[in-house]
């Protein structure tokens, strides 16, 4: 046995830590570190209530409008406000917007980049993929950036700018909606649409979103255009490395539900276990701190009597990280679990064994932009321009909220407790907290902890197993929120 | 026929025969400044590094290197194999606890990220500090700076931070403070490819060396509420049209930047965004001792003025503009869409 330490993971948003034991060439235990800690739900004990909407979203710069949206669900609880019809709608806009170019930054800059590796010269499916993905190089990242970077007007024309907008309102926005504006939303999404299905997709948004089973799957990607797309590229790939097979996280999948239609959301809300659906009960959520750099507690706690006091001298401590978990035990949060939550037949057959692996992870965000990109064009079109777009009402000076949303890379939740006008707990508990968990005091492991015993190095690799970088990055980690 | 460009001038502005290298490091921050500049256009970050001749040695979000890969990089910076051009840090430098620098180890090294950024920094052409948190200490100093986060020259608005004010880089240049939460993808990549030009000097740094190019103006420049400004109607509630300066926190008239000339994400501001500028290339921006989209005044009268404006004048002109007030501009002022559009010389009622 020895124990191997891999750091910095970069392409992952902050920095990352993994250390792993390996019997030969398998690992068998796995320990994840986050290793930056900042402090955000201390800086918040003392503020205005809405001053969380300037915080927040800047405990991460790439999931900025998942964190104000939690913010603003939070407050807009405490107030107990609703949202006017064009308030809701360009809520989910904006974010729908911020997720959609998350996954894309995922796949074409942090993913695809790994199979580039020198040890996988020798590859059928190299030739092709290198020219396209090599780092900085690679033909497929301008291009990427360009189209990416014009899908995201639409958020200069809603939300002033990305990232860190304070645009999101617990009443809606503070950006009303033109005719003029309406129209060019869906002209960018119209010609963003074109961008995926020449480049991404190699055939209709349509013709991807109406795959229901994993044949299905293969026959769309087995010719033509979609078979030399960017996802059929990784599709070949993936078969061929297994990638099915590889990254087996908990049984346990949450997801909050999000992007709020006139009557429930656009994924649903709540929890599958062993491939069993149940209703997401929040209270039964805690954060144990056994193993992190956090001063003890008897217990682990609800968020909304949780407590955040760092101790870098914790002995049993490895990680800023918290451990949060569901009913006790560890759930997978993610675009997955989203689908797997949402009853969709094509991820219950790809989640082998009523878990997540690295190809279902993948297919799932590609599958989930092509699905929200016809989403926004369907929200675009019901704006009612001239309407209101933001109500409005006070706070009282006790007042507690939560705000339960689903980020790029899965369940994102707030919690907010007011005295006196000012915040008198704020705890925020992150996707990656959820996917990158350390173990508990009952020594469960954390999702990617689990997700990693068994991955091998290849005959020739000894420093960094390739299969080490898939898993971990098949999560679409972002280490930024999940200490904060 | 004009008169032909001179190679000299043509070099001047070319890439160097030897690439200029790149590293970007971050710590105590949330990557935004990254990811705002995977949004320049016109042209795209790649772009526009191949323009300038810069090579990324390593970028966290871009790059193939990881773990062991790439502290062979850095341990070839230090050892002098490998030359470094441009250090790049965004985030804050994480001193506590008490000094350690524990609240941010670099992953994989067991050595406080602290350390590696004061090593590297003396091995280095050019630093460079990207967004406010690298400069001043941001967002992450906020509240009683617990984690002991500051910028590489500056702690808050006090010259000294990790590196000390007297820091100069191998070039001569002391620290340059693209400040902003989080910078404009322009900001960045022009500075840098003006680095990688060796055409960036100290006359182009303002007092808190944050490059003039976009700090020699303010955010109220060709700000899009200018008509409610001038005559003091402003808005009362998120979503409203009027001037976010007397109630709303807006600090447009005071914060130092381009952004309503140099928009964002296509058309983008703050203020075209409905919301109060909180100016955020400012140090200490993070903490103004009130709520962000509150005004505090004293007897009625904004205790933040207009840069460069009287108070005594400010005040004359404030009342006399209220008094002027158009009734169009008043109505609208409180209104989420323009209720009243300005009369015009048509006969059609």
């Amino acid at each position: 046995m020895s124990r191997k330490i891999i750091g910095p993971f970069n392409r992952v948003e902050g920095d990352l830590e993994v250390q792993l034991e390996f019997n030969d060439d398998t690992v068998t235990d796995a320990w994840v570190v986050s290793p930056l800690y900042r402090g955000f739900e201390r800086i918040l004990v003392g503020k205005a209530p809405e001053d969380a909407l300037v915080y927040t979203p800047r405990i991460c710069g790439i999931c900025s409008v998942a964190q104000s949206v939690a913010a603003a669900k939070a407050l807009q609880m405490a107030k107990g406000l609703t949202m006017p019809h064009n308030g809701r709608l360009s809520h989910n806009l904006v974010l729908a917007a911020e997720n959609i170019a998350d996954h894309l930054t995922h796949f074409y800059l942090f993913f695809m980049p790994d199979f580039c590796r020198d040890t996988y010269q020798t590859e059928d499916w190299f030739k092709e993929v290198h020219p396209r993905f090599k780092s900085v190089q690679g033909t497929s990242a301008k291009e990427m950036l360009k189209a990416r970077a014009e899908f995201m007007h639409l958020l200069g024309i809603l939300a002033g700018k990305w990232p860190h907008s304070l645009a999101l309102q617990p009443g809606g926005t503070t950006r009303t909606i033109g005719q003029q504006d309406q129209i060019r939303c869906i002209g960018i999404l119209a010609g963003f649409r074109q961008y995926l299905e020449n480049t991404l997709f190699g055939c209709s948004l349509e013709e991807l979103t109406s795959v229901t089973s994993k044949p299905e799957l293969v026959d769309l990607f087995s010719q033509g255009r979609p078979a030399n797309s960017d996802m059929g590229l990784f599709l070949k790939a993936s078969s061929q490395l297994e990638l099915i097979k590889q990254g087996q996280g908990p049984d346990l999948f949450l997801s909050y539900g999000v992007y709020d239609e006139e009557d429930g959301t656009l994924y649903k809300q709540g929890t599958v276990e062993a491939g069993d659906y149940a209703a997401l009960s929040q209270e039964a959520i805690a954060e144990d701190v056994s193993h992190s750099w956090m001063a003890e507690q008897s217990e682990a706690l609800h968020p909304f009597e949780g407590a955040t006091v760092p101790d870098a001298e914790q002995s049993d401590g490895y990680s800023w990280c918290k451990a949060p978990r569901l009913n006790k035990k560890p759930a997978e949060v993610g675009a997955l679990a989203r689908h797997v939550v949402d009853g969709h037949p094509l991820f219950q057959e790809l989640a082998i064994g009523n878990q997540g692996n690295v190809e279902a992870r993948i297919v799932a965000r590609l599958m989930e932009i092509a699905e929200v990109v016809i989403a926004m064009e369907g929200w675009a079109r019901q704006l009612h321009p001239g309407e209101p777009i933001c109500n409005h009402a006070s706070m009282d000076d006790t007042a507690e909220g939560f705000g339960l949303m689903e980020a790029a890379r899965g369940s994102l939740g707030h919690w907010i407790k007011v005295k006196n006008g000012r915040i008198l707990n704020y705890q925020i508990i992150a996707p990656t907290t959820w996917n990158f968990s350390p173990r508990d005091k009952d020594g469960a492991k954390g999702p990617l902890e689990m997700a990693l015993i068994g991955a091998a190095c290849r005959a020739d690799e000894k420093e960094q197993p390739a299969m080490v970088q898939h898993i971990v990055r098949s999560f679409d980690p972002c280490m930024v929120c999940t200490v904060h | 026929m004009n008169k032909p460009v001179s190679k000299a001038e043509i070099e001047k502005l070319s890439p160097k025969a030897e690439k200029q290298t790149l590293l970007w490091l971050q710590s105590g921050g949330c990557g935004g400044c990254s990811l705002s500049l995977l949004c320049a256009e016109g042209p795209d970050l790649i772009t526009g590094f191949e323009a300038a001749g810069i090579e990324v040695l390593w970028h966290p979000s871009l790059s193939l290197e990881t773990g062991s890969e790439f502290t062979d990089i850095l341990n070839r910076i230090l050892s002098g194999e490998q030359q470094l051009d441009i250090l790049c840090l965004e985030g804050s430098a994480m001193c506590g606890p008490n000094g350690t620098g524990k609240f941010h180890m670099m992953a994989g090294t067991g050595r406080p990220m602290i350390d590696w950024i004061k090593d590297l920094s003396s091995h280095a052409k050019h630093v460079v500090a990207v967004g406010s948190c690298a400069a001043f200490g941001g967002i992450t100093a906020a509240g009683d700076n617990e984690v002991e986060a500051v910028g590489l020259s500056y702690d808050g608005k006090e010259p000294g931070g990790l590196l000390g004010s007297e820091f100069r880089s191998q070039s001569g240049l002391p620290v340059v403070n693209i400040a902003g939460c989080p910078t404009h993808p322009n900001w960045v990549l022009e500075t840098l490819m003006s680095l990688a030009f060796n055409s960036f000097t100290e006359a182009q740094m303002d007092d808190l060396e944050r490059p003039r190019s976009y700090t020699d103006h303010l955010v109220h420049h060709g700000c899009p509420r200018n008509e409610f400004y001038e005559f003091k109607a402003s808005a009362e509630q998120p979503s409203d049209l009027g001037c976010m300066m007397e109630h709303m926190g807006c600090l447009g008239t005071q914060a130092r930047a381009d952004c309503n000339t140099r928009l964002w994400n296509g058309d983008g501001s703050c203020l075209r965004g409905g919301y109060a500028c909180i100016n955020c290339t400012a140090p200490k921006f993070e903490e103004p001792g009130h709520p962000f989209m509150e005004t505090p005044k004293i007897a009625g009268i904004p205790i933040g003025l207009p840069t460069d404006m009287p108070k005594a004048w400010f005040v004359a002109l404030a009342s006399l503009s209220k008094a002027a007030t158009p009734d169009r501009l008043r109505e609208n002022a409180t209104a989420d869409h323009i209720k009243v559009p300005p009369s015009g010389g048509g006969k059609k009622k």
